[in-house]
């Protein structure tokens, strides 16, 4: 029953994977910019079901709510701006570019080999301070979950300067947009010279 | 078993409206498989969860269920206005901006 479970998660896992890579396949190739739109919001759903089945549900949510979430609408917004389509470009294949892919593409599978097996106890993912981690969170802090028990109490401060961070980053941008923006980035006109702006 | 055999279908619906979502031809098919690929999402994270023996995923599976719903409101909210300020029960005077049928 364990084996049939094992094998049923791995399958669920290639099915996810496979559409993940279709659907990268299509935005590749399709110019329309709306289409690349919407299958970038279906993209970040299989992602985060694909964390989720990786039991990482934090990321998980994280990626649901950023990718397909707010980002789809985002990415809209600035398609209102611009063409519906993008230009076409050169259909000459170069042969260097190829080549690099290739080369860092049959690095990258080289590199695998020397990682440790999935789920190995004894990786030095899982060994040094994860370890001292998983003893020692339940503990000291009563937080069923380890990663929030992680980044909330182990790393307050790093994550509070996180949270600084991305908030003054907000605010940047907010001041630079400025909140009129929102109505669909209509253009907003100077006063010409000589005239009181009211 | 039961929940493999419903995960197995669920995966298969996920594949179909992938396929509407790559074929169109309308913007508003792809629209339509969007949403409901994200409904099948919810799903299969909740069969998920019962398949592990551990369903307490499942208030983040009703939560994606309200994000999508969100996300397809302001989704279709850019079709009609080309903006998210305008609140939803004005009259929809505009044209639709998007051309009905792609080419792509």
């Amino acid at each position: 029953m364990d084996a049939l479970l094992a094998n049923g998660e791995i399958l669920i896992d290639l099915a996810l994977l496979t559409m993940l890579v279709s659907v990268a396949f299509v935005m590749v190739r399709s110019r329309h910019l709306f289409v690349i739109v919407m299958l970038s919001g279906i993209y970040s759903l299989l992602s985060a079901a694909f964390f989720v089945s990786l039991d990482a549900v934090d990321v998980a949510f994280t990626e649901a709510a950023v990718g397909a979430g707010v980002s789809t609408v985002l990415m809209l917004g600035a398609m209102l701006l611009t063409v519906r389509r993008e230009k076409p470009t050169r259909t000459g294949r170069t042969p260097v570019a190829i080549l690099v892919v290739t080369l860092v593409g049959s690095a990258l599978i080289y590199a695998t080999f020397d990682m440790p097996p999935y789920g190995d106890g004894a990786s030095p993912a899982n060994s040094y301070m994860g370890e001292v981690y998983i003893d020692r969170a339940a503990k000291e802090i009563a937080v069923p979950n380890v990663v929030t028990a992680v980044l909330a109490s182990y790393r307050g401060f790093d994550t509070l300067g996180e949270t600084m961070v991305i908030f003054t980053a907000g605010l940047g941008v907010i001041l630079l947009l400025g909140a009129g923006s929102v109505r669909g980035g209509k253009a907003v006109k100077d006063k010409p010279d000589g005239e009181t702006p009211s | 078993m039961m929940f493999g055999v419903a995960t197995a279908a669920i995966l298969v619906g996920m594949m179909l409206a992938l396929v509407r979502a790559f074929a169109g031809p309308t913007l508003y098919d792809r629209v339509l498989a969007a949403s409901s690929f994200g409904t099948k999402t919810v799903i299969l994270i909740g069969l998920m969860g019962y398949l592990n023996g551990r369903p307490d995923f499942l208030d983040i599976a009703v939560l994606y269920a309200l994000l999508n719903f969100a996300s397809t409101i302001a989704i279709l909210k850019f079709f009609r206005h080309r903006t998210l300020s305008v609140s939803l029960d004005r009259p929809g005077t505009d044209a639709p901006i998007f051309e009905e049928r792609d080419t792509a």
